[in-house]
């Protein structure tokens, strides 16, 4: 007979009992941790839906900072009930006459904080988690991540540049070896009394002495080069005063590509004058501050920075710092969240211009002809570095004048003459061109 | 020899005029007289002004044409009072204003507070401005003339769209704001 373990029935219970007994204390357990805890997570989700927009746990904002706010509260001599309790009505908190709300109250200006009735104590428990999380602890891992990023292309720039010199010296030794072997070859052929086919060619008409002997061939060579040079000649005039591909470089590093592609604000957000006047506008410093107020640092994407930024040396750190010089030009003060009251210009350098004697009007092109930006302007939200796409000459506006049909669409302006000049041209459609787009006084006079 | 030693001269020097240009230069112009105005461009420096800038604030006591002065303050009272404004503009010309409103929105607003209102716009979902709320917040009780003052002032993270929104802009904007509350 076989020895079976475990076959008897009251071993095999009290195993079962001892397996649902662990279970059971540890499910109790967590329960237990999660009562007084927190859970960080659901916290964090919490305060960027309901706080961020007042707190920030390691900055000044409308509201204090957060990080470790109820170790504050608890050594003001408050508990986690005060907590709650001014979360959910900090106005009748303050009516109530305490102390320690009257104190914060006054000390942000007297801004009321929202009050959040709907979250409930375990939202406020997770919230406190979270802020009570170590927020230095991402930061040291950030930062190790940055360097190991840092250090990845320094590493393999490295591995370039010594592959490269590996190159070099391989063919320069393969230079000075053919050089040798010349060199012998021609001393054994001078000692055997061979005779160079160079020395023989001297007796021969040399090729450049039958060239100019010959009359035609020089008269067709110079008509060519004549030619050739008038071609060049009228080609580089053409460009003059052109600035296509005109790309200065900036006070401020501001990334098309970033606000425009990556986050797809709309161009009119910034140039909104574009909307409403002749000139598109550049956005004052305000209209940057509506979101930099907010956003103090380059966090990059989440794929992180493409190699190919990191090789212009487009680190988010570098992008930091060209925030920071908003901030100069603007006097924010970032610690404290408040307007320093000293400012200095950013001289933006301009690249679109049209000649004075032109008249351009952004908005008839922008609302009552509904162009995309990118027409005239290329890709934008692709340009790292913003440049001048197209050239902006006569022959350019007319060619898009003469092509470009008339949008009807909800435009009763146009209604009238539309229906007599296509009448008249026996056509459809009227291009900009048909209803008078060409005449010399629309854009000079 | 010689007429070798020339076209190689003249190649040269093309080669020579073409590597100058220089993309962080603007090209040369024929006749600058004709290109650059004798008045002063936006923007532009301006010698004779205290600032040294074309580009000016209103003078003090002055408003800019097409303005008016905004009665309530930026300040909790001031909002409490603005809360409670009507929209001034025509109720029969609604749809046109909220359409208006709504192209707007989508320009200007959308961005954070997300096409529906729910405060899930492309810069939220990318976690680069944080806690934007739903416009049918229970303890915010948004109205229309809320959203006008907020959009005059800033609240908050939010700053002042009123240099990008004028007068008739704001309340068409706001109008929409209300149509997305009810909506959510």
């Amino acid at each position: 007979m076989k020895k079976v373990p475990y076959r008897h029935p009251i071993s095999k219970f009290l195993g079962a009992c001892l397996v649902v007994f662990l279970l059971f204390s540890t499910a109790l357990f967590s329960q237990d941790e999660a009562a007084t805890q927190g859970d960080p997570a659901k916290g964090k989700q919490l305060f960027n839906q309901n706080c961020a927009a007042c707190h920030s746990l390691d900055r000044k904002m409308t509201g204090p900072m957060l990080a470790n706010i109820e170790s504050k509260v608890i050594d003001a001599g408050k508990d986690r009930q005060w907590i709650y309790d001014w979360v959910r009505n900090s106005a009748g908190l303050i009516k109530s006459g305490d102390d320690y709300a009257n104190k914060i109250f006054n000390e942000f200006n007297k801004v009321p904080m929202t009050p959040f009735p709907t979250l409930s104590d375990e939202d406020i428990d997770n919230i406190l988690a979270y802020t009570a999380a170590p927020a230095a602890t991402p930061k040291p891992a950030a930062a190790a991540g940055g360097a190991a990023q840092s250090a990845a292309p320094a590493s393999s720039g490295i591995n370039n540049t010594v592959v490269l010199g590996a190159l070099v010296l391989i063919f320069g030794l393969l230079v000075i070896m053919l050089v040798l072997v010349n060199k012998t070859l021609r001393r054994i052929a001078e000692a055997n009394g061979v005779v160079l086919e160079k020395e023989r060619a001297e007796k021969r008409l040399p090729i450049w002495k039958a060239f100019v002997q010959n009359q035609f061939l020089v008269f067709v060579t110079v008509v060519f080069l004549l030619l050739a040079g008038a071609y060049y000649a009228f080609g580089w005039m053409m460009q003059i005063g052109i600035d296509q591909g005109y790309q200065p470089i900036q006070p401020i590093h501001y990334s098309h590509k970033i606000h425009a592609g990556d986050n797809k604000i709309d161009c009119k957000f910034c140039h909104s004058s574009a909307r409403v006047s002749k000139t598109s506008g550049v956005p004052s410093l305000n209209v940057c501050m509506n979101c930099h107020k907010f956003i103090s640092e380059y966090k990059g994407n989440p794929e992180g920075p493409s190699p190919e930024d990191l090789a212009n040396g487009y680190t988010n750190e570098f992008y930091t710092g060209e925030i920071q010089k908003l901030y100069d030009a603007v006097g924010w003060d970032q610690e404290n969240g408040s307007y320093t009251g000293k400012t200095k210009p950013v001289e933006w350098v301009r690249i679109h211009n049209l000649p004075d004697f032109v008249y351009f009007n952004h908005s008839q092109h922008v609302s009552v002809a509904g162009v995309e930006c990118q027409t005239c302007h290329g890709p934008v939200e692709e340009m790292e570095v913003m440049y001048q796409y197209a050239p902006l000459t006569m022959g350019w506006c007319i060619n898009c004048h003469k092509d470009t049909g008339v949008k009807m669409e909800g435009n009763e302006y146009y209604e009238k003459i539309h229906a007599e000049l296509s009448k008249k041209y026996g056509v459809e459609k009227l291009t900009i061109a048909q209803m008078g787009g060409l005449e010399c006084g629309k854009c000079h006079y | 020899m010689n007429s070798f030693c020339k076209i190689a001269m003249v190649l040269g020097f093309m080669a020579l005029v073409t590597s100058c240009a220089n993309p962080n230069r603007p090209n040369y112009q024929y006749m600058p007289d004709m290109y650059v105005p004798v008045t002063y461009e936006t923007y532009s420096e301006v010698g004779f002004l205290p600032s040294g800038m074309e580009a000016e604030q209103p003078v003090a006591h002055t408003i800019p044409r097409g303005w008016m002065p905004y009665k309530y303050d930026n300040t909790p009272d001031g909002k409490a009072a603005a809360k409670l404004q009507k929209s001034p503009l025509d109720s029969l010309n609604t749809d046109n204003d909220i359409a208006k409103g709504g192209e707007l929105y989508n320009i200007y607003c959308a961005i954070c507070h997300g096409g529906k209102g729910d405060g899930q716009g492309n810069l939220v979902k990318r976690e680069k401005i944080l806690g934007v709320p739903k416009y049918n917040d229970v303890a915010r009780d948004i109205t229309v003339g809320d959203v006008y003052h907020t959009i005059y002032y800033g609240l908050n993270a939010m700053g002042s769209y009123a240099n990008q929104l004028n007068y008739t802009e704001r309340w068409q904007v706001s109008e929409y704001v209300m149509k997305l509350k009810k909506d959510l």
